[in-house]
């Protein structure tokens, strides 16, 4: 069974259509990248399938189930997602612990303490964060936060919006290390939009080049790393991040 | 040997906080001659500082003090602040981040650009608007006449900051400071951006400062690179010569960006206990 | 007291309760640096203990009349004299705070609840459920406080309790504005997003994430009205439409003595000041909180 699957999704945001006619299917346990430049359409496809951009038309297939037009509770245990800006994804007036003890009191789940203390520990971050508010925080300690608020609910899928790009290169590199540790431990699947070609060839299997709301090329990660790119803006995206071209 | 355009010994910048004042700039010394001099560090690490405070743009209760801060010939530190606004974009200029916060978004672009120039240089309006579609031309926008008719929020991010780019550069300043001038760009509008900095640059022999966190980019488009890490400069080097940087900061940031023909498994992470104290 | 601050201001606090009581320590801390809040928060706090110890602080009785001394000016015996029924006016003006007091925070716990929800809902939700609401408030606000009052307070007959529900009813209007104006700026925001995808239902995101960013912006506003809300229930007594004699209220007061204003000034003038110093109160401790509470203010200096 595909963990996600995108069978010919348009999508509008207000009254312009910026996805056009995107099929995808990415498999169990498997990372996925969506690539391209600012308006490519590749957040709003991730937005598309938590259920924030809810004008669509075609199919999106989570596990096997069809998604709704709008967040919903049971999707929640499934699927969850990091944002890009870890200043603007914490609630300013909530502490760590108000933050990740939500999902539990939405749910109903019980052993808040544990849990908390536990998804925490699993994101490296030390028993002095947990009640702390987001302004006594760094970009790389709210990234580890909002990653760890969305392994609250043990969902299978994460979606994840260029969350190292608003952080220092030392921070990305520890985020990078977490996003894949988590995911060998738990056997996350991903589905990871971003615009640095360096960050899906340390974290992804496959990756699909998005261009004007289209995507232009699906290809498996060993043709990035060897510059073996096929399409052309795909290249000349692949050069312009400092990569050295091979023939196709 | 000729002096160099601008020289700055032991600058320092505090800032006062409830806890008692907090160095982000710990006395810092480097010269710049008519060469591109690229400033790389991470959030924090006082390199927009250390930009803001060679033009005197930290506001009180910031405080900066140098044993030595002269440009040109002009000792900055002592200068009245009417004349360092007759200095600021005339002789010195910067350009910053995000194009959308440094426009005046009821003004065209074409009168921005004028307005930089005519305050410095009084000149007729016909001669100004000539000036103005050239310098559009320098900074390769292909229709100048329609485009200095456009209001900021109607040109793209890259388009805003060619305009704000030749904003600066139309009063021939000697020197650029240009802040993260692309961190806002896609990566293809990065290069262009860039390219184009760099080609007026040389081509009126300026000093440039390129301040930026990426160390990539900085090796790219300068000739000699500072790290800074905690308000301190931690290596200066040659440009070329970054990847044999002895400091164990830098090392750390040049190993722990992820490559392109990435195989390694886990990413080095910084130990900042070393050397930070913070 | 050092071990206490020390408490109160750690970074990394054990407990929930620990990290809330140091964030409200903070916001008082910065309160009280502030020289226009600590005076308005003095009145405010002298307001408070002249209500609550009403009959240990009058030397007479708010309503007993002593008919020989009418109109006595100032003195040792009757400090702010007495008026035209012979009742001692600093007396009346003391038991007077009772009843201002319970004026502004009947009023505010009326208005502030309904036009946060009504701001908040309105601003979450946009759209129709918005265009409605607004409506609604529209109509509210472009109508004159004190006519609206007025006409409330002449259908529902004259009396203390229904000035509290005329005024309350033409204060929530504002408060919804400012509520839908907060929420809108980040009703797309990510953390809001990051609560729907966990599954919270829009009740839930509206109270336990929206309501309480709108909070502060919403007290700041209720506490410079609370001049407003004093001067209409004071216009409303003066009118004769407020408090019924024999209350001791500021504004009849006021009235009754509008008749000997020219040869007995202290009978109008004194509840007067009161009035006076309980609004500035007012404005000077919301002036401060907006220094402390609002983020947007502080950015901008």
């Amino acid at each position: 069974m595909n963990a996600i699957e995108l069978t010919r999704l348009d999508i509008a945001y207000g009254p312009a259509r910026v996805v056009h006619d995107v099929s995808l299917a990415v498999a169990e346990g498997e990372s996925f990248a969506l690539v391209g430049e600012s308006g490519s359409g590749k957040s709003t496809i991730l937005k598309a399938i938590a259920g924030l951009a809810p004008d669509w038309t075609g199919t999106i297939s989570v596990l096997g189930n069809p998604r709704a037009h709008r967040p919903e509770r049971d999707f929640a245990r499934t699927c969850q997602m990091v944002f890009q800006d870890p200043y603007g994804s914490l609630h300013p007036r909530k502490t760590v612990d108000d933050c990740l003890a939500e999902p539990l009191a939405v749910h109903g789940l019980k052993g808040r303490d544990e849990r908390v203390k536990a998804a925490l520990a699993a994101v490296g971050l030390d028993r002095r964060f947990r009640f702390r508010y987001p302004h006594q925080l760094s970009g790389g300690q709210r990234q580890r936060v909002a990653i760890a608020r969305a392994l609250m609910l043990e969902p299978r899928i994460l979606l994840l919006d260029e969350p190292t790009s608003a952080l220092d290169v030392s921070v990305q590199a520890e985020i990078l290390n977490l996003l894949k540790k988590l995911r060998r431990e738990q056997g996350l699947t991903y589905l990871l939009v971003t615009h640095n070609l360096p960050v899906v060839s340390f974290l992804c299997d496959r990756l699909a080049v998005m261009r004007h709301g289209r995507i232009v090329e699906v290809a498996h990660v060993e043709a990035l790393k060897t510059g073996r790119l096929a399409d052309p803006y795909s290249r000349e995206l692949y050069a312009a991040s400092g990569g050295a071209l091979q023939p196709a | 040997m000729t002096a160099p355009l601008l020289s700055i010994k032991n600058l320092t910048v505090t800032f006062p906080t409830p806890k008692g004042p907090v160095e982000v700039v710990r006395g810092i010394s480097f010269s710049l001659g008519r060469e591109r001099l690229g400033i790389v560090g991470e959030s924090g690490s006082g390199k927009s500082m250390t930009g803001r405070s060679i033009l005197k743009l930290i506001r009180p209760p910031g405080r900066v003090t140098a044993d030595e801060m002269v440009f040109d010939g002009i000792d900055l530190a002592s200068l009245r602040e009417r004349r360092m606004r007759a200095l600021r974009g005339a002789r010195i200029s910067m350009v910053m981040q995000d194009p959308k916060f440094s426009l005046n978004p009821v003004m065209t672009v074409g009168e921005q650009i004028g307005e930089a120039l005519k305050t410095h240089r009084p000149m007729p309006r016909r001669q100004l608007r000539a000036r103005v579609l050239e310098m559009l031309e320098a900074v390769r926008i292909n229709e100048p006449e329609r485009v200095a008719d456009l209001y900021p929020h109607e040109v793209s991010g890259g388009m805003g900051q060619r305009v704000m780019i030749a904003m600066m550069l139309i009063p021939e300043p000697d020197l650029l400071i240009a802040d993260e001038p692309t961190s806002a760009l896609d990566v293809s509008v990065q290069a262009q951006v860039l390219d184009i900095i760099d080609e007026l640059v040389r081509r009126n022999g300026m000093g440039l400062i390129l301040i930026s966190h990426d160390l990539g980019l900085v090796a790219r488009y300068c000739d000699r690179i500072l790290v800074m890490n905690g308000g301190e400069i931690v290596e200066e080097c040659a440009a070329r010569d970054l990847d044999k940087a002895r400091h164990p900061y830098t090392r750390g940031l040049l190993a722990a960006m992820p490559r392109m023909d990435e195989d390694r498994d886990e990413l080095p992470v910084l130990d900042r206990s070393a050397w930070a104290a913070t | 007291m050092s071990a206490v601050r020390d408490w109160l201001l750690d970074d990394s606090p054990a407990s929930r309760l620990q990290a809330s009581l140091g964030r409200s320590w903070r916001s008082f801390s910065a309160l009280m640096r502030n020289p226009l809040a600590v005076a308005g928060a003095l009145i405010i706090l002298a307001l408070i203990v002249m209500a609550v110890f009403a009959p240990w602080i009058a030397p007479y009785s708010a309503i007993g009349q002593d008919l020989a001394n009418r109109l006595a000016p100032p003195s040792a015996l009757h400090w702010m004299g007495t008026d035209e029924l012979g009742r001692d006016i600093f007396s009346r003006v003391v038991f007077g705070s009772r009843i201002t007091l319970m004026i502004v925070t009947m009023v505010a716990v009326i208005s502030a609840p309904i036009g946060l929800l009504v701001g908040a809902i309105s601003g979450y939700f946009g759209g129709w459920t918005d265009r409605v609401l607004m409506g609604l408030t529209d109509i509210f606000l472009s109508m004159p406080k004190l006519i609206l009052a007025l006409a409330f307070v002449a259908a529902l007959g004259p009396g203390i309790e229904n000035a509290i529900i005329a005024i309350a009813i033409t204060a929530w209007p504002v408060y919804a504005r400012i509520a839908r104006a907060e929420t809108i700026t980040f009703r797309d925001s990510e953390f809001i997003a990051a609560v729907q995808l966990q599954g919270a239902s829009s009740a839930r995101v509206i109270l336990r994430h929206v309501l309480p960013l709108c909070a502060s912006s919403t007290i700041i506003r209720v506490t410079l009205d609370m001049a407003g809300i004093i001067l209409t229930a004071a216009g409303l007594g003066f009118l004769g439409l407020g408090a019924q004699p024999p209350l001791p209220e500021w504004g009849a007061m006021i009235s009754s003595g509008r008749n000997f204003i020219l040869d007995q000034w202290w009978v109008a003038t004194m509840p007067g000041f009161a009035i006076i110093a309980v609004s500035l109160g007012f404005c000077f401790l919301g002036d401060g909180l907006r220094d402390v509470l609002d983020p947007k203010q502080r950015d901008g200096r």
